[in-house]
């Protein structure tokens, strides 16, 4: 047994001792149940066959069967005890892991707290500090768990998660890897009793485990981890690659990112529906932009019409940018370059006046300023004559 | 030199020429200071009332007035209350579409709103704060789930100053205006 001085001991020297960081490996998934733990594993028993020294840091098998068999052969460290008002809770030995000092550890629910009276709050905390330590990681981890996502997945489920973690341990991570199954095969696993046991299915199945929440937490999931690749992607081609690039000035983005322009006038509202609905069919993020002129005063309706713009916004997810210029093309294509912008849609301009008539329209600079970037005028439906039914 | 000289004045005057009947036109025609009469339609949920936006489309009409639909969204307890609300969006989107087509399809204005609250009163009440508007106009329903509630009602007619219209409910109000009826591609 160690004594409390000596794993302090050992927890000062790793962070000291360590001449680099640990890889960080994260099985990301919708839900309960869909593979992740059994995929850590049978990563751990691969390292462990190419010789690597791995030990279990934490496994959760939720009375599994599948799962505790398919932990067997892995060297498992045992969880301490900690008491906590009149209760014993086990928790990860992170003590025990550094002086153990693997060159692998599996450590299972990344966004677990930790009872109060150990090193940190949270198991994401513990893993840095392995990492930090020179031993690669290997975790795992439910989409809903990430704060950014938090509310939004409360929103589709009516379930708020308490446990969270920061989007940075994802972002952070050297490796993310999605175990994805459908909404159907996971629920057939949950009707089987291979997820939860046979007293919670009937719970599981009227609260989060219906089709359509796990339609969207599976969306949720692909998207993100779509984007931290292509977050990496674009990192790699600014930071680190820049002379082998034989491309274009701004990034390439994978996915469409959509930017509508938008003015403080009623007909924006529409414009903005259109872009929400063209944003969700391509599963894109959305930016709202309105490039004021520094001298034009702004009105008392325009005032009412941009506070509409701002809650329209937040409701749909979007982004509204608010840019002082009086070159306007100028300005767009300035944020297009920012915002990595694939795809912009515009209002019908109003007609021009006087001398105003001789310029080149908006459409047409934008496509010069930005090729490679699709622009798209929405229609203006109240020139529209449409019988009423 | 006299060739060039002509198609400089040529072009100048076509420049002065196509400014100058604008110019005359804002002479004419100084821009009006009244402000335009704005009527309210709030609604709750996937579904409005026809008889609610009728009634609403034929005094917009009548008044030349913009009509302002809105939708009022319920965030729950737990969430903030600047939230994205990726589901009530999902509802309400289609439906503005739908309103807007309809009340344009008649030559009216429209601006609508989206606003959050704790419960659709609050909505409401978040609504009077930010929005200026002449007339309201509600369909009551005895669907409490669905719409506002009698006591929101009462509650409106004493928060603002605002003509409120309010429907009683009839048996035509199974006639509702849903997204279904949106037309082309949205």
């Amino acid at each position: 047994m160690f004594t409390c001085d000596s794993r302090l001991t050992v927890l000062a020297s790793s962070l000291t001792v360590s001449a680099y960081r640990g890889h960080h490996k994260i099985f990301l998934g919708m839900a309960a149940g869909v593979g992740k733990t059994c995929r850590m594993l049978q990563e751990g028993h691969a390292e462990l066959e190419n010789g690597h020294d791995v030990v279990l840091g934490l496994l959760e098998t939720h009375s599994r069967a599948d799962t505790a068999r398919l932990a067997e052969g892995l060297e498992v460290l045992a969880r301490r005890r900690v008491s906590y008002r009149d209760t014993t809770l086990e928790e990860m030995d992170l003590p025990g892991i550094l002086l153990r000092a693997p060159e692998v550890c599996l450590i299972d629910e990344l966004a677990h707290s930790n009872a109060p009276g150990v090193e940190h709050q949270k198991r994401y905390e513990d893993v840095e500090e392995v990492l930090a330590a020179g031993i690669h990681v290997i975790s795992t981890l439910n989409v809903q768990h990430l704060d950014s996502l938090n509310d939004r997945i409360a929103e589709l489920t009516g379930i708020t998660i308490r446990e969270t973690i920061p989007d940075r341990v994802l972002a952070d991570a050297d490796e993310v890897v999605l175990i994805d199954i459908s909404p159907e095969a996971l629920l057939d696993r949950l009707r089987t009793g291979k997820v939860y046991p046979h007293e919670r299915i009937d719970a599981a199945l009227n609260h989060f485990f219906r089709i359509e929440t796990l339609s969207a937490l599976r969306e949720i999931a692909l998207r993100q981890v779509a984007e931290e690749v292509e977050a990496k992607r674009l990192d790699f081609e600014v930071i680190g690659a820049r002379d082998e690039l034989i491309t274009t000035d701004a990034p390439q983005a994978i996915g469409e990112r959509l930017l509508a322009l938008v003015e403080p006038y009623p007909s924006s509202q529409r414009l903005v529906r259109r872009a929400w609905r063209s944003a969700q069919r391509l599963g894109s993020t959305l930016d709202l932009l309105w490039i004021k002129r520094p001298a034009a005063p702004v009105t008392p309706a325009q005032n009412s019409a941009l506070a509409g713009l701002r809650r329209l916004a937040v409701m749909l997810d979007a982004t509204l940018l608010i840019e002082e210029s009086d070159d306007v093309p100028a300005a767009i294509a300035r944020v297009v370059k920012e915002r990595g912008t694939t795809y912009i849609l515009m209002g019908r301009s109003r007609q021009p006046r006087g001398l105003n008539r001789l310029r080149t329209p908006l459409a047409q600079q934008l496509m010069n300023h930005l090729p490679g970037v699709d622009v798209r005028i929405v229609a203006d439906r109240s020139r529209r004559h449409e019988p009423t039914p | 030199m006299t060739v060039a000289l002509a198609l400089v004045a040529l072009l100048a005057g076509l420049v002065i020429g196509l400014s100058i009947p604008h110019a005359r036109r804002r002479r004419h025609h100084p821009p009006v200071l009244e402000r335009t009469r704005h009527i309210l339609l709030p609604f709750t949920a996937a579904t409005l009332s026809r008889r609610a936006l009728e009634a609403a489309i034929r005094l917009a009409h009548a008044e030349d007035a913009t009509l302002m639909p809105a939708f009022l969204a319920v965030v729950p307890l737990t969430l903030p209350l600047e939230t994205p609300l990726p589901r009530q969006s999902r509802l309400a989107m289609p439906l503005l579409e739908t309103i807007e087509q309809r009340a344009t399809a008649h030559g009216i204005t429209v601006d609508s709103r989206v606003q959050a609250g704790r419960t659709y009163r609050h909505a409401l009440a978040r609504l009077l704060e930010h929005e200026q508007f002449d007339r309201v106009i509600v369909s009551a329903t005895e669907e409490l789930r669905t719409g506002l509630s009698g006591p929101d009602l009462i509650w409106l007619l004493t928060h603002t100053s605002a003509e409120v219209m309010i429907l009683r409910p009839s048996s035509t109000d199974t006639k509702t205006i849903s997204a279904d009826y949106l037309k082309g591609h949205f």
